[in-house]
C-alpha cells in the first residue's frame, strides 16, 4: 500500500512558480489564515495538509481569487500580482479543481470545457478549435475523456478529469486540487496520480490539498502543514514520513487506530429481517438484509460505494421507506404500518449521523445552536409551552461544544463558518448525547482531520462500551477494521458476508466486496449468524 | 443571538441599514432624473412627497393607513418565504379575505364594532387562509409550482369577486359593483373617533384601529418564526428540505400550514380597507397591496421589524405621490408608480448590486472591528 | 432582540434623511378668487370618453374666463375621498366629481363641508349642497335605435355594451325601444364586453363581439362601451357595416361607416355647473338632462350627412319633438325595473 505509482525524478531546484507572503485573513471572529508564507517550485507537486479548519481551503481560495487576503502578497513567477476574482487567477495561469465539481451536468464534456471560453460568437468555429486543442491535451497527459458524452452520464473519476482538462484548456500552469481523492475509488486514485505525474513531467505545478498522508508520501515533492491558520512545518517529502506529518498536524503524536475489543456483547438491540428497498423503477436496491447489532457492539458495513450501504442506513433511519422486512429495536417490533419517518425512528431510540452531513444533518445558514436542536425540536426540555427556549438550547450547545471540542466555541456562530470536521463533531455530539439505543453512522470521518478522527473514534468506542449498538458504514476499510466487532460486507445490495473482527483481513473483505462468496467457511458462518436471528 | 457578520464579511449594520439606504438613495437619484426629464424640479417635487407623506398629521395618517395594509401583505409574503415558498397570491388572498370580513360586517348589522371585529378578523383570516392553503396543498402534494398556482388564484379571486359584486352582493339599483354599506355600528373606529374620545377634533381620516392589529400580527409573526417549534421547523423546510426530512419534519404539512398562515395574514387587509375605511365590499379594494407586499417583504428582509419599516416607506410613497399630483398638475399619478417601481427595483431585484462594492469598501474597517472585538 | 433594535435604528436613519430634503413648498393656499376643482375617476382625464368630456367643459370655462382649476386623477379608491376633502380644505368653490363611483365619497365629504358646492356627474347624492346630474341616455339611444332600424337591410341590429351595469342597460333599453318603434319585427343582438371596469378599455374584445354579431346578420351596431367601443367601430369599418358611436361625437373616426353618435353632453353639464357656481345661480338637487335640455342627442355632421336621408332625419326630428313635449314616452330601465315598455 505504499508507492504504487512510478514517479518521475523529483525536479531539480528551480524557480518559484507561486509565492505567498504573509497572507492574513479573517472572517469576523474567525482568524482563518495567520501570516501564512508558502513557496511552491515550478514543476513540482506540493501537498497541503492540516486538520479541518486549519485554513487550507481559505488559503487556496485566496490564491484563486474567491477571497482577498486582508494582508500579504502573492507572487506568480516572481512578480507580485493582485488577484481580485477567479478571472484574474485564470489569466495568470492558475486553475482550480474543486472538491464539488462545477460542471453543467446536462452539457457534453466538450461544451463544459468551452464554457466561458467559447471563442467568438459563432459556436461552430469554436467547437472545431476546441476539439483539436482538447484532443492534443488529452494525448499529452493521457487524460482519457469521451468528449461528446453528457457529463451526467460519467462517473466521478471521469468528471474530475474533465475538471482538470478544463483548467488545462484555459492555460493553467499551476493547478490547485482540493481534496481530489475524497470522492474517488482506489483504482481511480491510481489513475489520477498517473495524470498528475504526467503533468509534472511536462513542467506544470500542482498544489494539492488532502487529508490522506499516504497520498502525500506517494505523489508529492514537498509538503506544508497548516495548523490553526498558520504554516507549522514544511518538508521535502523524501525527508519526512507519515508519523512526522501527523504529529505536525495535530501538534502531538497521533496514535494509529488500534482495535480495542470491548466486553462481550449483550442482547440484540437492533434486529433486521429481510429488509428490502425498491427504487421507483422497481429495482431492488437493498436485498433482504438480515442481521442484528447487539448491545455493546459495533457492526461495520463494508463495501464499494453504491452497493446498498447507503440504502441500508436510509431505510433504518426512516429517510427512505422500505417495502419489505421487519425491524426490532430492543426486542420490540417497530416496523411501521405506513412508511417510517425519521421522527418515528428517533422516538424508537435510533439516532442517525448521515453520510451526507453537509446536505442533510445541518442547515448551514442557521447558527450552530439551532442546528444542535435539529431533529430534537420536540424535546419538551427545550421549550416552555409553545415557545422554544433558545437560551436553554444555546447553553446546552455550549456544553456540547465543550464536550465535543467543537471550535470555535461559539453557539451563535453561523454553522457554515465552522469547518467540516467541527460541523461533524457538532452533529455526532447532537446524536450521541441523546443516549440512543442504536446509532446509525455513515462516513463519520469523511473529510475530517486526523485529530478529529481520533477523537470521533474514541467517542464511538466509548458509546459501544456503554452498552449501545452501533451500525457503522464507512468507505475507509481501515476505519471499519479498527472499530468493528463484526463486519458485514455488501455487494450489489445484498449482504455477501459477515465476519468476526478477528477473522477479517483486507483480502477476505475485498473478495466479499467483489461478490465472491464461494468461500464455504465464511459463507456458512454468515448463514449461521443470519439463522440465529 | 446571531453572528455579527455575514459570510462575505459585511457587518450586520451595513446589511441592515447602509445597504437599504444606498439602494433607496439610488432609487431617488433615478426618480429625480425622471422628474427632471419631464421638466420639473426634482428637489422640490421630492420635498413635496416627503412633506405630503409625513409633514402633517393628515399626511401621516394616510401614510400609516397604507402602511397598515402593506404590513399584512408584507408579513404574508415573508412567512411563506421563510418556508421557501414564493407567495405571489397575496393579492387574491387579500381580496377573498376581504370578502369574509365584508360578509361578517354585512351580517352582523347593529352589533357594536368591538364584537364584530373578532368575528371579522376570524372570517378574513379564514377566507384568506383557504385561498393560500389550496395552492400550498397543490405544491406539497401535487408538485404544482406555487408561483403559478398563486398567480392563477389571483385571477380566480378576481373572477369570484366580480361575479359576487356584480350579482348576488350588489346593492339594488346601484351602478357600481359594490355591496351595500355596512351598518354604522360595525365601522372600525378611525382616527377621528379615537381622537374625539380623547377630546380632540380631527377631520375624517382613513387611519383606523387595524394598524394596531397589524402591529400585533408583526409581533406574532416574529414570535412564531423565531421562537416557536413550528417556526423553527418551517425555517428548516425553507432553508434545506433534505435536512428537514432528516430532522423528522413533515415538509408537506409545514408547507400547507405556512401557506394557510400566509393567506390568513393577507386576508386581514379587508379589516383595514373594508371594515376600517370603505365600509362596503368594493371591487379591487386591495388595489395592488398584495403585490407591493412582495417588495415590502424583500426590502424588510423577511423580518417583521423590517417589514413594518418598509411598509412605512411604501405607505409614504403612496401618500407622497398623491400629494405630488395634488400640487403639480403636470406630474401624472403614473409618475408616482414609476418612482415606486424604481424603489422596488433597487431595493428588491437589485438588492445585491452595491453589495460587492460595499464589501470592498468596508473590508479594512470590518477587519479592524473584528480585531477590536477580539481585543 | 438586538437585531430588531438595530433594524429600527436603521429605518429611523432612513426616514430622517427623507425629512431633510431641501426646498420648501410653494404656498398655494386658499385664494380669494373663484376656484373650481374636479376629481376624475379611474381612466383619467384623457380617456377619450366620459372623463375627457368633463375636461373639455372645464377647459372651455378656463379659456373663456382665464380662471385656473385643479384637476385630480385617482389611483385607488381611498383617493376619491382624500382628493375631494383636499379640494374642500383648499377652499374650492365648486367641486366636480365625475362618475357614479364617487357617490359615497361625495356623500361623506359634502356632509363635512356644507358650505361648499359639489356637483356629481352620473350619480345621485341627496344633500343640500350637492347637485346630481343624470342624463336621459334612453332618449338619445331611442333616436339612434330608430336610425339603426331605418338603415338596416338585414333587419338585424346589434348592441355592444361596456360593463354590465344598469346605466348601460338604460342605453340598451332605449335603443331597443327606438328600433321596435320603427320595425317591431327587427331582431336585436346585444352583448356586454364584461362585468368589471376593465370592460371600458378592451377594444379587442369589443371588436370581436361586433364581428360575431356581423356573422349573425347584424349590419348596424351601437357601441356603448367607452374605449372598447373604438374596437366595435373599427370592426364595422373593416366589415363594411354601420356603427353608432357614443358619449362624444365619434362620426369623424370612420366617416362613411359611423352612422351617427349618441352624444351625451358631459362637457356642457360640467361647463354649466361651474358657470352657474360662478354666477351664483347654482342649485342643489337632482337634474336630469334629456333631449329637451340638450343633454343628450344624435350627431349629424358632414361625416355622416350622406348616410342620413332627409326622410330619416325627418322621422328622428319628429320623434325627438314628441319625446320633448311628452307625447312619446321612452321607458327608463332603472325606473321600470327592467326593460319594460
Amino acid at each position: 500500500m505504499s508507492q504504487t505509482v512510478p514517479l518521475s525524478v523529483p525536479p531539480q531546484p528551480g524557480p518559484w512558480a507561486v509565492e505567498l507572503v504573509g497572507i492574513d485573513k479573517r472572517f469576523g471572529p474567525v482568524h482563518a489564515n495567520k501570516a501564512v508564507s508558502l513557496r511552491i517550485r515550478a514543476g513540482s507537486i506540493h501537498g497541503l495538509v492540516g486538520e479541518n479548519g486549519a485554513g487550507k481551503s481559505t488559503l487556496m481560495s485566496i490564491l484563486y481569487g474567491f477571497y482577498q487576503a486582508d494582508e500579504g502578497q502573492i507572487l506568480v513567477n516572481g512578480a507580485e500580482v493582485r488577484i481580485r476574482e477567479p478571472k484574474d487567477a485564470i489569466a495568470l495561469g492558475i486553475g482550480m479543481v474543486h472538491q464539488h465539481f462545477m460542471l453543467v451536468e446536462e452539457f457534453t464534456v466538450l461544451e463544459n470545457l468551452m464554457l466561458g471560453a467559447e471563442g467568438g460568437a459563432l459556436l461552430k468555429d469554436g467547437i472545431r478549435k476546441a476539439r483539436a486543442e482538447v484532443e492534443r491535451l488529452e494525448k499529452a497527459y493521457r487524460l482519457d475523456v469521451p468528449l461528446d458524452a453528457k457529463v451526467a452520464d460519467l462517473n466521478v473519476g471521469i468528471q474530475q478529469r474533465v475538471e482538470i482538462l478544463k483548467a488545462l484548456y484555459r492555460g493553467a500552469q499551476v493547478l490547485i486540487l482540493d481534496e481530489p481523492t475524497a470522492v474517488l475509488s482506489p483504482p481511480e486514485v491510481q489513475d489520477l496520480f498517473r495524470i498528475l505525474d504526467a503533468l509534472r513531467a511536462q513542467g506544470r505545478t500542482i498544489l494539492m490539498i488532502t487529508h490522506k498522508l499516504k497520498e502525500i508520501m506517494a505523489i508529492t515533492d514537498a509538503v506544508s502543514v497548516l495548523r490553526q491558520g498558520a504554516v507549522v512545518a514544511s518538508f521535502h517529502t523524501q525527508d519526512t514520513n507519515e508519523a512526522a506529518l501527523a504529529e505536525a498536524m495535530v501538534g502531538r503524536r497521533a496514535n494509529p487506530a488500534v482495535r480495542r475489543p470491548g466486553a462481550p456483547a449483550g442482547a440484540p438491540l437492533l434486529t433486521v429481517e429481510d429488509l428490502s428497498i425498491f427504487d421507483e423503477r422497481g429495482v431492488e436496491r437493498l436485498k433482504r438484509a438480515t442481521f442484528r447489532v447487539r448491545a455493546g457492539e459495533i457492526v461495520g458495513v463494508a463495501g464499494v460505494a453504491g452497493n446498498g450501504q447507503s440504502e441500508l442506513l436510509e431505510a433504518l433511519s426512516g429517510m427512505t421507506p422500505f417495502q419489505r422486512g421487519r425491524v426490532h429495536v430492543n426486542g420490540r417490533d417497530v416496523t411501521p404500518e405506513s412508511p417510517m419517518d425519521p421522527a418515528q425512528a428517533r422516538r424508537q431510540g435510533i439516532a442517525h449521523v448521515p453520510e451526507d452531513r453537509l446536505r442533510r444533518a445541518v442547515v448551514k445558514p442557521f447558527p450552530a445552536f439551532q442546528n444542535a436542536l435539529l431533529g430534537y425540536q420536540d424535546d419538551p426540555a427545550m421549550a416552555d409551552g409553545p415557545r422554544l427556549n433558545w437560551k436553554r438550547v444555546a447553553a446546552a450547545t455550549a456544553r456540547l461544544m465543550e464536550d465535543w471540542d467543537v471550535r470555535p466555541r461559539q453557539p451563535s456562530l453561523r454553522t457554515s463558518l465552522f469547518s467540516g470536521g467541527n460541523q461533524q463533531k457538532l452533529v455526532l455530539g447532537r446524536e450521541m448525547e441523546r443516549d440512543p439505543n442504536v446509532l446509525l453512522v455513515g462516513q463519520p470521518t469523511r473529510g475530517v482531520d486526523i485529530g478529529a478522527i481520533e477523537f470521533i473514534h474514541r467517542r464511538l468506542l466509548a458509546m459501544r462500551d456503554a452498552g449501545k449498538a452501533i451500525l457503522l458504514v464507512s468507505a475507509e476499510l481501515e476505519e471499519i477494521m479498527a472499530l468493528s466487532d463484526r463486519i458485514l460486507v455488501m455487494c450489489d445490495g445484498a449482504i455477501t458476508g459477515e465476519l468476526a473482527a478477528e477473522d477479517a483481513t483486507e483480502g477476505l473483505i475485498g473478495r466479499l466486496m467483489a461478490g465472491i462468496t464461494d468461500d464455504m467457511e465464511h459463507g456458512s458462518r454468515a448463514d449461521a449468524a443470519g439463522g440465529a436471528a | 443571538m446571531s453572528a455579527s457578520t455575514n459570510s462575505d464579511g459585511l457587518p450586520r449594520w451595513a446589511t441592515l441599514a447602509l445597504l437599504p439606504a444606498i439602494n433607496l438613495g439610488a432609487a431617488l437619484v433615478v426618480s429625480s432624473l425622471v422628474i427632471l426629464a419631464i421638466g420639473q424640479d426634482p428637489l422640490s417635487a421630492l420635498a413635496f412627497m416627503v412633506k405630503g407623506a409625513v409633514g402633517s398629521g393628515t399626511g401621516l395618517s394616510y401614510t400609516l393607513y397604507y402602511a397598515t395594509s402593506l404590513i399584512f401583505t408584507g408579513l404574508a409574503v415573508a412567512i411563506a418565504n421563510h418556508a421557501g415558498l414564493f407567495n405571489i397570491g397575496g393579492e387574491g388572498q387579500a381580496y377573498v379575505g376581504g370578502l369574509g370580513t365584508g360578509l361578517v360586517c354585512l351580517a352582523l348589522s347593529g352589533w357594536p364594532w368591538y364584537t364584530v371585529l373578532p368575528v371579522a378578523v376570524l372570517a378574513g383570516a379564514l377566507f384568506g387562509a383557504v385561498w393560500g392553503l389550496i395552492p400550498g396543498y397543490l405544491q406539497a402534494y401535487r408538485g404544482s409550482h406555487i408561483v403559478i398556482t398563486t398567480i392563477m388564484f389571483n385571477f380566480l379571486a378576481s373572477a369570484l369577486m366580480v361575479y359576487l359584486l356584480g350579482g348576488p352582493l350588489i346593492e339594488h339599483g346601484q351602478m357600481a359593483p359594490e355591496s351595500r354599506e355596512f351598518a354604522e355600528s360595525t365601522f372600525l373606529p378611525a382616527v377621528k373617533e379615537i381622537a374625539a374620545g380623547l377630546g380632540y377634533r380631527t377631520s375624517t381620516l382613513p387611519l383606523n384601529l387595524s394598524l394596531l392589529l397589524a402591529l400585533l400580527c408583526a409581533a406574532g409573526v416574529w414570535f412564531l418564526i423565531w421562537h416557536t417549534r413550528w417556526g423553527f421547523q418551517m425555517r428548516t423546510v425553507g432553508a434545506n428540505e433534505a435536512a428537514a426530512r432528516y430532522a423528522g419534519i413533515n415538509a408537506r404539512t409545514t408547507i400547507v400550514v405556512a401557506m394557510a398562515i400566509s393567506g390568513a395574514l393577507a386576508g386581514l387587509v379587508g379589516i383595514n380597507e373594508l371594515q376600517g375605511v370603505q365600509h362596503r365590499i368594493t371591487l379591487n379594494f386591495q388595489a395592488g397591496m398584495g403585490f407591493t407586499g412582495i417588495a415590502v417583504a424583500l426590502m424588510g428582509r423577511g423580518h417583521p421589524v423590517g417589514i413594518v419599516l418598509s411598509s412605512l416607506l411604501f405607505g409614504a410613497l403612496y401618500q407622497g405621490g398623491a400629494e405630488l399630483s395634488f400640487e403639480y398638475n403636470e406630474i401624472s399619478p403614473r409618475l408616482v408608480v414609476v418612482i415606486q417601481g424604481v424603489v422596488i427595483l433597487f431595493s428588491g431585484a437589485l438588492e445585491h448590486m452595491f453589495r460587492p462594492a460595499l464589501v470592498r469598501l468596508l473590508k479594512p474597517k470590518a477587519a479592524a472591528s473584528a480585531a477590536g472585538q477580539r481585543a | 432582540m438586538s437585531r430588531a433594535i438595530r433594524a429600527a435604528l436603521a429605518a429611523a436613519a432612513l426616514l430622517s434623511c427623507a425629512f431633510f430634503v431641501p426646498g420648501s413648498a410653494p404656498a398655494r393656499g386658499a385664494e380669494a378668487a373663484f376656484f373650481p376643482g374636479v376629481v376624475f375617476d379611474y381612466g383619467g382625464k384623457y380617456d377619450k370618453s366620459f372623463n375627457e368630456g368633463v375636461l373639455t367643459g372645464i377647459e372651455r370655462f378656463h379659456r373663456e374666463t382665464g380662471i385656473n382649476y385643479k384637476a385630480l386623477e385617482i389611483s385607488n379608491d381611498v383617493q376619491r375621498e382624500q382628493y375631494l376633502r383636499r379640494l374642500a380644505e383648499h377652499g374650492a368653490d365648486i367641486i366636480l366629481a365625475v362618475g357614479f363611483s364617487q357617490a359615497p365619497a361625495v356623500a361623506k365629504v359634502a356632509k363635512e363641508f356644507p358650505e361648499i358646492k359639489f356637483t356629481l356627474i352620473d350619480g345621485v347624492v341627496k344633500l343640500p349642497n350637492v347637485q346630481s346630474i343624470l342624463f336621459s341616455e334612453q332618449e338619445g339611444s331611442y333616436l339612434v335605435g330608430m336610425l339603426a332600424a331605418l338603415s338596416s337591410k338585414t333587419h338585424t341590429v346589434g348592441f355592444v355594451g361596456g360593463m354590465d351595469i344598469p346605466l348601460i342597460r338604460r342605453f340598451e333599453c332605449g335603443y331597443e325601444q327606438g328600433v321596435k318603434a320603427v320595425a317591431p319585427d327587427d331582431h336585436i343582438i346585444a352583448n356586454m364586453v364584461g362585468t368589471t371596469p376593465a370592460a371600458w378599455s378592451d377594444p379587442t374584445r369589443g371588436g370581436e363581439l361586433a364581428k360575431s354579431q356581423f356573422d349573425r346578420g347584424v349590419d348596424v351596431v351601437f357601441a356603448a362601451a367607452g374605449q372598447s367601443g373604438i374596437g366595435v367601430l373599427q370592426a364595422a369599418k373593416d366589415a363594411g357595416k354601420y356603427s353608432i358611436g357614443v358619449d362624444s361625437n365619434q362620426n369623424h373616426l370612420f366617416p362613411g361607416s359611423v352612422l351617427t353618435s349618441m352624444v351625451k353632453r358631459v362637457d356642457v353639464a360640467a361647463y354649466n355647473a361651474i358657470k352657474a357656481a360662478q354666477d351664483g345661480t347654482w342649485q342643489a338637487g337632482v337634474r336630469t338632462l334629456g333631449l329637451k335640455e340638450e343633454g343628450v342627442g344624435w350627431a349629424l355632421d358632414e361625416n355622416n350627412a350622406k348616410l342620413v336621408t332627409p326622410e330619416m332625419k325627418a322621422a328622428l326630428d319628429a320623434a325627438s319633438a314628441e319625446i320633448q313635449n311628452g307625447t312619446r314616452k321612452v321607458a327608463n330601465y332603472d325606473e321600470t325595473n327592467g326593460c319594460k315598455y
